[in-house]
This record gives structure tokens, C-alpha cells and sequence, in this order.
């Protein structure tokens, strides 16, 4: 028991995942910055600012809505990512095999937060917000089903195992998975199925800034919207991580192996961070069949390479 | 099922840069009506300006607006100079034309940043605001100011540029235009781009027309309606150009339309740099001592369309009455035709298009009551409250 809530609440569950989150976001940021010509935040700037918002501001709950609910999504969506950073994390550190399936309990915690946003967002009674629900929920359509191809991909391609421990076994012991051409196929579906899951552009229409001015997260202000930056700090980590895990043979942890998987990390944070500034905001309609036809088709393509071998 | 959700479009709002209020009545994603307030930024500029000296009246204008200050000066002194009737020196309008243009092209730029920002894509924001730092160095190096140049008075300019600028300024060009080509190409090839803003927020050239649209949203829609080639002033019949114009009068088309107007402005204002060079330094003014009994009507083109100035003099050293009507005035009416049937998302930036500039348009507002159609104060009422609430704050003292 006493294991199981130091995995949850430290390592590699709330704690840790968040921090290295806030770090990640700090990369992200600076990137962002360097590509637009500006300076860019200093290292601490998402501490600074979660902490901001938990200890300094005020908390305005919506005259029109139901409070209770509106409270509670955002720790919903905290509890979601953390569950899931601890499955994806532990087997990832090698401190703990998980158990058989492991890989779709982590699918089905991934979508908690998403659904989270959208109970917070309608529960706050905004219009505004009301859109933006409307979008994350037609997002969702969009990319998970492309996101369950690649997983169903990884399964293939790792002898029909479900756990995420294996996947990375095999990997480590032969090549990873990017090393072929499905691999890179699924990583290209994958990065665009977890920018989706980001809410980063070209697909951050439910809270697109200038249009419904952050959609489901309008009515959120003080420890509620940092919980929801918490939230979205843990993601902004186990997302690439799994990546990382399916694709590119997880972490070794062996002396300077630890430099290669930070870069491994980083890397595709990267990838994420120069999607999202190399684009404008697609219309959701246009992101949905971005997802329904393109990327599944690439998607099934991958999977009949794999059936072939490939 | 008819019910629609009213999504409020200010009066602060991070789409735009002032505050007024857009009413989007929508149904689901798309809008099935909309409505607009303005008038949070009245300023009685009309009024103000009767009330000071021809000189003055030019730094008030001016002060309408940040972005294209100098239109207003610019339509000013073409009505003013009306009245008087005297030509003003080659070398003058020279002048005031580079002004005129830097302006154009900054004002661009501007918009082609923000509207990246409206999509979403910042990077485009970031850079074409970086681009334009330099037009506003070239502002500082010959006016004084970056922005609100005050170089514009009745019967010429106020300062010369002399012909030790002129290299300098021609420098920043030349390396202006490799930026601009940059960009252009980066906003006209990106796929993205393009289904984000073609085919949206379409305006007919029949609805250009009934709306009396002006500026780059008439000649995106194929009207080749230019002030400085209808009603030729400054230095605009000295120079080769043409009108730019696109015929699809969608967002896109828009946005065409401007980047391919910045090459223009480029080529207008180096072409005055060389008549600056055949003019004699200094000459840059004609003395006009007192303005005559008259009306005078202005106009200019400004980056957003026409501007017009209707000024009356009774031989005093003030306007008598002094009208304005700025180009977003009539471009705003457009919504209508662009945005109803939209999403949202088209809706915005279809908003955004026509660059609408709402502290250059609001002249006077007033307020009806909804249900008897009566205005809810009259003039006297108004009196009357400002009255009292002067009052109540001096009795609170």
C-alpha cells in the first residue's frame, strides 16, 4: 500500500511526472521563443506560475453552473494523468513489469482528462465554453480511433503482447520500432494523434485564444486552473514518454544512456513544439477529416507493412 | 431547435485590439446572425476640433488613430489646401507621399501579423512585427517619432528629408524587400494557410458595391477602387503604379491584396526618393497666411480604404465644422455578407479580414430602448447627468 501511494504521489507518479512536465514546458516555451525572435521565459517560469495560480489568486466559481462539478474535473484530470504517468513511467524505469494489457488502461486514463476539460467546461455554464466542449468532444472522435491504430500497430508488431514492458523489452533486445518503415509511419501518426491529445496547434480549437478566448478553460482561475496546469504538465511529459516507449525502445538508464533518453524526450517534444509553430489553428471540421481519412489511412497503410513484415 | 447561443465578440476580446462588441447569434458552431456595438471609444474629435487652430487641429486628427495617423492629417490638409486653393511644391508632395506609403506598409505588415494571430500561428505574428521595425526606424530617423509623425501642415510639411537620409532609407528598403518576399511566400504557399482562409468569409463584388466597402476589402473583391488613382493628390499622379486587386474576395484574397501592395508601396516610395533628388532642399512649404470662407472636402487613401474629411471655414482661425468618416466605418456593414452562414472560426477571422480599425470610426453613438424604439437619452439628459455627477464629486470633496 505504502509502495503503491509513494509510486502514485512521488515517483514516477504526481511529483515527478509534473516537474519534469514544468521543465518540458519550459523547453517548449523557449523553443517557441527562439523560432519567433524573442528571449523566452527563464527556467522556473511554470513553477512560477502554477504556483501562482494555487497560492496567490483567487478562485471565482460561476454564478451559472454547478460548482461541484466545476472543482472537481480539474482533480479528475490530475488523478487521470497521474494514473497514467505511473503506468506508462514504471515499466518505462524498469521498477515495476505492470501487468498483461497494461497498454489499454494507459489508452483509456490517457482520454481522462480530455473528458475531464469537458464535464468542467459545460459545468461552467459559459457559452464560450460550451463551444469549446463541443470541439473537444468532436476532436476526441477524430483522433482516437487513429490512436488505437497505432497502438494496434505496436501490438502487432511486438507478437500480439499487451504490456508495455514487453514492447520495450523486445525493442531493446532487437531494434526499436522506429527502424522500419511502419515504425515511422505509426511515429508520424502517433505525433499528431498526441499533439491532438495537447490541445497544441494546428489542433487547439477548444480553446483557440481568439476566437471563444480559451474556450473550456474560460471560467477557471486560481487552484482550479492549476490543477488544470498540472494536469497538463503531467501530459505534456508521459505523452512523449510513450512514445518512447512503443516506438523508440524506452529508456536505459546504464551510465551515459540516461543523456540518450533525455535526448529521446526531448526530441520529440521538439518535433511537437515545431508543429505547433509552424502552422495555423485548423477549423475542426478540417481536423476531423485530417484524422478520419489521413491519418488512418497512413495509419492502416503501417499496419499492412507490418503484416508483410516490414 | 431554434434556439441560438449568443457568443459575445468583446467588449474586450483577444481578437481584437479595441474594445467594441460583436454579437454572434449562433446555432451549434454556425453564425446565424450578427450584431454590433461600437461606440466605446468615442472621443468627440469632431467636436474638439472646432475648437482649435488649423495648426492644432492637425495633431488632434492625427491622434485618431496609431495605426494610419497620417491619413487623417493627409485628408485634413487635401481639404484644407482646398479651401485656400493653392498648390503646394513638388517636393512636398513628394514628401508627404513616402509618409503616406511607410504608412501603408507598416500598417500591412501589422495586419498580416495579426491575422497569423487570429489563426493561431504566432510565428507569422512574431515575424512580420519583427519586419516591420525597421519601417518604423526609417519614421524615426526622418520625422522623430515612430509613431504620430506630425510632419503634415496646411500648405506643405513641416520637415524636409534631406538628401543625406535618402541612402540609408533605400538600404532599409532593399532589405525590407527580401524579408517581405519571405513572408509572402510563407503566407501564400502554406497549404494550411490556404484552407484555413480560401473560400471564407467570401464578399461578391455586388455586395462591395451595395456596402460601399472601400481599401483592400473592394479590391479584393475585384474593385479596382483606389483614392490616389480616382482623386489624384500628393504625389501619387507623379509616380508609375498600378492597383492591386484580386478577384475572389475571400480572406485569402485579402491578405493577397495587402502582401502585393507592400511591393507597391516599396516601388511608390522609392520612386519619390529619386524626384526628392531633382527638387531643391527646403523647398518645403508655401506660406498660407489665413484659410478663406468655404468647404473643402478631402480624401485619402489610408491603409484601410478611404478616408474622408469634410471641413467648413468661416474665415476664423478654427474649423467651423469639421466631418470625418474613416474607412472601417463602411467596411464594418460587411459583416453581414461575410460572416452569417459561417463557423466561428471562419466568422473571426472573417472579422478580422477587412483590418477594421473602431477608434477611427466611432463618431457618435446612440442608445435605443429595445422594446419602444425610443432613445433612452437625449442631449439635454446627458447635460444634465454630467451635471450631477460633477457635482456629486465635488460634494464628495
Amino acid at each position: 500500500m505504502a509502495v503503491s501511494l509513494f509510486y502514485f504521489f512521488v515517483f514516477p507518479g504526481l511529483l515527478f511526472a509534473a516537474t519534469i512536465g514544468a521543465f518540458l514546458s519550459w523547453f517548449d516555451r523557449k523553443i517557441t521563443a527562439r523560432v519567433q525572435f524573442r528571449k523566452g521565459p527563464p527556467l522556473l517560469q511554470p513553477f512560477y506560475d502554477f504556483f501562482k495560480l494555487l497560492l496567490v489568486k483567487e478562485t471565482i466559481l460561476p454564478r451559472h453552473g454547478s460548482p461541484l462539478l466545476f472543482l472537481l474535473a480539474p482533480i479528475f484530470a490530475v488523478i487521470g494523468a497521474t494514473l497514467a504517468s505511473v503506468f506508462i513511467l514504471l515499466p518505462l524505469f524498469s521498477i515495476n513489469t505492470g501487468f498483461k494489457g497494461d497498454l489499454l488502461v494507459i489508452f483509456y486514463l490517457l482520454t481522462i482528462p480530455s473528458f475531464s476539460y469537458i464535464i468542467g467546461a459545460l459545468a461552467s455554464g459559459n457559452p464560450l465554453a460550451a463551444v469549446g466542449g463541443s470541439r473537444e468532444m468532436k476532436l476526441i472522435l477524430g483522433y482516437e480511433m487513429t490512436f488505437i491504430l497505432v497502438i494496434a500497430g505496436i501490438i502487432m508488431k511486438c507478437e500480439q503482447h499487451f504490456d508495455l514492458n514487453t514492447i520495450i523489452q523486445t525493442q531493446q533486445e532487437g531494434t526499436p520500432f522506429i527502424g522500419s518503415i511502419s515504425g515511422v509511419l505509426l511515429f508520424i501518426v502517433a505525433i499528431f494523434c498526441i499533439q491532438a491529445k495537447l490541445a497544441l496547434v494546428p489542433f487547439d480549437m477548444p480553446e483557440a485564444e481568439t476566437e471563444i478566448t480559451e474556450g473550456i478553460f474560460i471560467e477557471y482561475s486560481g487552484a482550479a486552473y492549476a490543477m488544470i496546469k498540472l494536469a497538463k504538465y503531467i501530459m505534456l511529459f508521459i505523452l512523449p514518454a510513450l512514445i518512447v516507449a512503443m516506438l523508440m525502445s524506452g529508456f536505459n538508464l546504464h551510465g551515459i544512456n540516461i543523456l540518450w533518453a533525455i535526448l529521446k524526450v526531448l526530441g520529440v517534444v521538439l518535433a511537437l513544439t515545431l508543429i505547433r509553430n509552424t502552422n495555423p489553428r485548423v477549423k475542426i471540421k478540417q481536423a476531423i477529416s485530417f484524422f478520419m481519412i489521413w491519418m488512418n489511412l497512413i495509419a492502416v497503410i503501417a499496419l499492412v507493412l507490418i503484416a508483410f513484415g516490414l | 431547435m431554434s434556439k441560438k447561443t449568443l457568443i459575445p465578440i468583446g467588449p474586450y476580446h483577444p481578437l481584437q485590439e479595441e474594445p467594441e462588441l460583436f454579437k454572434l447569434y449562433c446555432d451549434g458552431e454556425i453564425v446565424k446572425d450578427i450584431k454590433w456595438e461600437t461606440g466605446y471609444n468615442h472621443r468627440g474629435i469632431e467636436k474638439l476640433s472646432e475648437s482649435k487652430t488649423y495648426e492644432q487641429v492637425f495633431f488632434l486628427v492625427e491622434r485618431i488613430c496609431g495605426i494610419c495617423s497620417t491619413s487623417h492629417p493627409f485628408a485634413f490638409a487635401n481639404a484644407v489646401e482646398e479651401i485656400v486653393g493653392k498648390e503646394i511644391t513638388d517636393r512636398a508632395k513628394y514628401i508627404r507621399s513616402i509618409i503616406g506609403e511607410l504608412e501603408r506598409l507598416h500598417s500591412h505588415l501589422l495586419w498580416v501579423g495579426l491575422a497569423g494571430h487570429f489563426l493561431g500561428y504566432n510565428t507569422v505574428f512574431m515575424w512580420a512585427w519583427k519586419y516591420r521595425e525597421p519601417i518604423l526606424d526609417i519614421f524615426e530617423m526622418i520625422t522623430g517619432n515612430r509613431n504620430s509623425y506630425a510632419m503634415f501642415k496646411v500648405g506643405g510639411v513641416r520637415r524636409d528629408i534631406e538628401g543625406t537620409k535618402i541612402p540609408a532609407i533605400q538600404k532599409v528598403l532593399d532589405d525590407f524587400k527580401k524579408k517581405a518576399d519571405l513572408l509572402t511566400g510563407a503566407v501564400m504557399d502554406d497549404p494550411v494557410i490556404h484552407a484555413r482562409t480560401r473560400g471564407v468569409g467570401i464578399l461578391t463584388k455586388q455586395d462591395v458595391i451595395d456596402y460601399a466597402a472601400v481599401g483592400p476589402t473592394a479590391r479584393a473583391s475585384g474593385l479596382a477602387i483606389d483614392i490616389r488613382k480616382d482623386d489624384p493628390y500628393a504625389a501619387y499622379p507623379l509616380v508609375n503604379w498600378k492597383v492591386i486587386t484580386a478577384q475572389a474576395g475571400d480572406v485569402f484574397a485579402k491578405a493577397e491584396v495587402r502582401l502585393l501592395e507592400m511591393y507597391e508601396s516599396i516601388s511608390i516610395i522609392e520612386q519619390c526618393l529619386e524626384g526628392l533628388k531633382k527638387e531643391k532642399e527646403g523647398d518645403i512649404s508655401v506660406k498660407v497666411t489665413e484659410i478663406p470662407e468655404g468647404t473643402g472636402n478631402g480624401r485619402a487613401e489610408a491603409p484601410r480604404g478611404e478616408v474622408f474629411h469634410f471641413v467648413v471655414s468661416d474665415g476664423s482661425s478654427s474649423p467651423a465644422r469639421h466631418k470625418i468618416r474613416a474607412p472601417s466605418y463602411v467596411n464594418i456593414a460587411t459583416f453581414r455578407k461575410s460572416c452569417i452562414g459561417q463557423t466561428i472560426a471562419d466568422a473571426t477571422i472573417s472579422l478580422a479580414a477587412v483590418d477594421p480599425c473602431y477608434c477611427c470610426t466611432e463618431r457618435m453613438a446612440v442608445a435605443y430602448d429595445v422594446h419602444s424604439g425610443k432613445k433612452l437619452m437625449n442631449a439635454e439628459e446627458l447635460i444634465n447627468l454630467s451635471v450631477k455627477r460633477t457635482n456629486d464629486i465635488r460634494d464628495n470633496d
